[in-house]
């Protein structure tokens, strides 16, 4: 068994997470809810772009990983200012 | 050496996903998932990074991945609070095993759960 093995290993697992919070993002019944879940995607996307980098040895991945994060964090907080201004109403 | 090392904190960092994705597949409601999902995006994501600065061993890299690291500790409280703050605010029904509602007694209403 070589060590390359388990970064594969967390390549498939992190994939099947990405997978099982989709699933929460069609079931969801409100919507935040399906605003946990995705970006819990967010999340999961940045750490394969960064198991990518371990993978390959590019450095690139690591800086598609910051803008990843980047684009989910943002995404989260301007939905909740809309949902916020909407409960208001 | 370093090859294992960085192989068991990547199959670490990735479990924690996998857990806090099952976690948020199976947990009541969406305070309690909301727990759940944020130790993806803290613990699992900076065992991912320490086992790909390791693996990757030089100075640029690592300091991205210590700066990924610490913008994810940084904003993922922020994006929790505003978000549990616009469900409560949207009456995004609780969990009926809810014990303390502390926002619903200040506001002066009854103390119940599951509402």
């Amino acid at each position: 068994m070589r060590p390359e093995m388990l970064v594969y290993a967390a390549l498939v697992l992190v994939s099947a997470a990405l997978l099982i919070a989709f699933v929460r993002v069609v079931r969801g019944p409100t919507l935040p809810d399906r605003v946990v879940a995705v970006d819990l995607i967010g999340v999961c996307a940045a750490g394969l772009s960064v198991l990518g980098a371990a993978v390959s040895g590019q450095r690139g991945f690591l800086d598609a990983a910051v803008v990843i994060a980047l684009l989910g964090f943002l995404g989260t907080v301007a939905y909740a200012r809309y949902a916020e201004k909407e409960s208001l109403k | 050496m370093t090859q294992w090392l960085t192989g068991i904190l990547v199959l670490i960092g990735a479990l924690l996903m996998l857990l806090a994705a099952v976690g948020v597949l199976r947990l009541p409601d969406l305070f309690t998932r909301m727990q759940a999902s944020t130790k993806a995006s803290t613990l699992g994501l900076a065992c991912l990074l320490a086992g790909t600065a390791l693996q990757l061993a030089e100075v640029s890299s690592s300091i991205r991945a210590v700066s990924i690291g610490a913008f994810l500790m940084l904003t993922s409280p922020v994006s929790t609070h505003v978000i549990a703050r616009a469900a409560y605010l949207m009456r995004v029904p609780l969990w009926e095993g809810t014990v303390v509602d502390e926002w619903r007694e200040d506001a002066g209403g009854e103390p119940e759960a599951g509402t």
